[in-house]
């Protein structure tokens, strides 16, 4: 890991368009840090494939360019990159055999045999597949072919591993083992990793930080806390984790917060997006920053909500309430003596306080799902 | 009860009638060749069952025709060139067709639909007239009645089935593995011959046995282009039988049966094992 110094990988004004009119990636500039596990997570169309793509070499930028350890890698065809790969649907050869798999790029290097054989063992030994060369990629099952395919992306020891979509294909419970098995995996081998998802939840297990995409562009790059916590951008709050969203108007700006009128109500809120008094804004919140008050005067965010719904979760309680005239507002209240008493239908008293509610870009109407 | 009885009996009629009808249509189709088997064996010099044949009579079947044509040497002179133009046509048409189809199924190709409809045109072409077209033109440059020009001629028609087995066994072919293995450093050529090729052989092969296939039944080029050294089997049938109508010639066709029933048999091995 080197704190300061030269990112290990940088794209620079990076765009690309397939037919000159609709651009894929728009003006992406990124910084991936050497040894860090990053991972571009966006919707379908967010070009966040596009972009791993361009740094593997299969796709060429329209312009700008993506730096290496300093150095553009535009005229370095994909076999010159050294970039190990995994993909969506594995790319196993299916005509050879596990172990005739993982020798490939250590015999297009023409390593020696011995080598090659201790090498493969030992990549075979990382994923936990000792015993397994001699069989063919059709012969194991979905988790294994996946096993085959990392090991064969880190035998050559490349520096850099990019990874679309790996586990798109495995089932949920299996994806999961796999997600805490290549996070073990990058941490035990410090390579840098660059992957690909549209799973927020996939991205927030394995990432030490993520890139939000959104219709070619980058949103917001940070850890996945801070990502949760502060997000920048109405889309980065709405992709990430569960959000309530409340469409309004800037009335007032004092320091960092604003007097944005919502339904009828006015809500202090911490200021995120640049705005001024008369901006359209949406405002984010948390439904777990969401408090019930037992009394009035308590906090500067104080709403009367009428209950639509409630969900017994087990530990926590989630209501459907209508608000600031938004429903579908939701809110989770830890599952506490006294929580019983509540039923739809109900007026309650609900608030929050105004740095946990967060001024953003207006999200255009209809954009929501 | 009367109504079930009825629609079984009339269920029953139909489907004897269905039978029937294929029947007829597969007689139709196979009957023509099949019955030139038993008369390939016929002692006597005609084209039709003897009396002594059709008694079962042992003297009247004899192996008289397939003595003579493995004994005669323009039948044998026949069989080499149609072995040696065959092979050579079908090793030219597989490497070009093969090739013409890589670079088809490249998405980057411009005008794909064009050169495709053009590379596959000998096949839609009559016969007759890429013959007389190859005539003139290889008369030009001294190619006909040579060998260099029927295998050069074969092979142009022979090209089309490659391109089509081939482009058809790319489709099922995941890019991804090519873009995998460049990814592990390997060279083009690396990947073609390790990776690619061994996958997409079954249509490599197959496209190769029709290719051969066309030559070697092919007379209508061989007419115009091919002299009295390069007759091929077909060639030689077409004089045997416009010069002395001898059951030679259905002794002949049986090999050829037995070779097209041989090459069906492996190119439908190859798309099970393909499809695998």
């Amino acid at each position: 890991m080197e704190g300061s110094g030269r990112p290990y990988v940088e794209y620079r004004k990076v765009s690309k368009s397939y037919d000159g009119k609709t651009t894929v990636v728009d003006d992406v500039d990124l910084d991936i840090r050497k040894g860090e596990f990053l991972t571009l997570l966006g919707p379908s169309g967010s070009g966040k494939t596009t972009c791993l793509m361009m740094l593997a070499g299969f796709e060429t930028p329209t312009s700008g360019e993506i730096l290496v350890d300093g150095r553009s890698i535009q005229n370095l065809p994909p076999r010159k990159r050294g970039i190990g790969m995994v993909f969506q649907n594995y790319a196993l050869f299916p005509h050879m055999t596990v172990g005739a798999n993982l020798a490939f790029p250590l015999e297009v290097r023409g390593m020696d045999r011995g080598q090659c054989r201790e090498r493969v063992e030992r990549a075979l030994q990382l994923v936990q597949l000792e015993g397994f060369e001699h069989r063919r990629p059709g012969q194991l099952s979905g988790g294994q072919q996946q096993r085959v395919a990392i090991a064969r992306a880190l035998v050559f020891d490349p520096e850099l591993v990019l990874m679309d979509e790996p586990l798109g294909a495995l089932d949920r419970r299996l994806r999961e083992e796999m997600q805490y098995e290549i996070r073990r995996i990058h941490k035990t081998l410090g390579v840098t990793v660059v992957y690909v998802t549209h799973d927020q939840q996939e991205a927030m297990v394995m990432s030490d930080r993520i890139a939000v995409l959104r219709d070619g562009r980058v949103e917001q790059v940070a850890d996945p806390e801070t990502l949760y916590e502060e997000p920048q951008r109405s889309f980065v709050a709405r992709f990430i984790g569960e959000n309530n969203r409340l469409h309004g108007k800037v009335m007032g700006i004092e320091g960092d917060i604003c007097e944005v009128f919502v339904g009828g109500e006015i809500i202090e809120a911490i200021r995120i997006a640049p705005c001024q008094v008369g901006d359209a804004a949406t405002l984010s919140i948390r439904p777990e920053r969401v408090a019930v008050s037992p009394k009035s005067g308590l906090y500067t965010n104080e709403m009367v909500a009428l209950i639509e719904d409630i969900t017994f979760l087990g530990d926590y309680l989630r209501l459907r309430v209508t608000v600031c005239r938004t429903s579908d507002f939701i809110i989770k209240i830890p599952n506490t003596v006294g929580h019983g008493a509540l039923l739809a239908g109900d007026k309650i008293l609900i608030c929050w306080t105004p740095t946990d509610c967060r001024v953003l870009d207006p999200e255009t109407e209809g954009e929501g799902e | 009860m009367t109504t079930i009885t009825t629609t079984t009996a009339g269920h029953g009629f139909w489907h004897i009638a269905y039978l029937g009808f294929c029947a007829l249509v597969f007689a139709f189709l196979i009957a023509p060749i099949l019955v030139i088997v038993p008369l390939s064996f016929n002692a006597e010099p005609y084209f039709t069952f003897t009396e002594g044949m059709l008694r079962l009579d042992a003297d009247a079947w004899s192996l008289r025709w397939y003595r003579q044509i493995v004994e005669d040497e323009e039948w044998s002179r026949a069989l080499a060139n149609s072995l040696f133009i065959g092979v050579s046509a079908t090793v030219l048409a597989t490497a070009l067709g093969t090739l013409a189809a890589l670079g088809l199924s490249n998405p980057a190709m411009p005008a794909r639909r064009f050169a495709t409809g053009l590379l596959i045109s000998p096949m839609v072409t009559p016969v007759i007239i890429s013959a007389a077209g190859m005539f003139f033109f290889y008369s030009n440059l001294g190619l006909a009645q040579t060998h260099l020009g029927l295998i050069l001629a074969h092979a142009a028609l022979g090209t089309p089935f490659v391109v089509i087995t081939v482009t058809a066994t790319l489709a099922g072919y995941d890019q991804n593995l090519s873009r995998a293995a460049a990814s592990m450093g390997a060279g083009p050529l690396t990947v073609f011959r390790r990776v690619q090729l061994p996958l997409i052989a079954p249509g490599v092969v197959s496209g190769g046995i029709f290719a051969f296939a066309a030559s070697f039944d092919e007379v209508v080029v061989v007419l115009f282009m091919g002299g009295i050294e390069q007759r091929t089997i077909p060639r030689q049938m077409w004089s045997g039988i416009r010069e002395e109508i001898s059951p030679a010639i259905l002794a002949v066709a049986v090999f050829l049966i037995v070779f097209a029933v041989l090459f069906l048999l492996t190119v439908e091995w190859l798309r099970r094992r393909n499809a695998r």
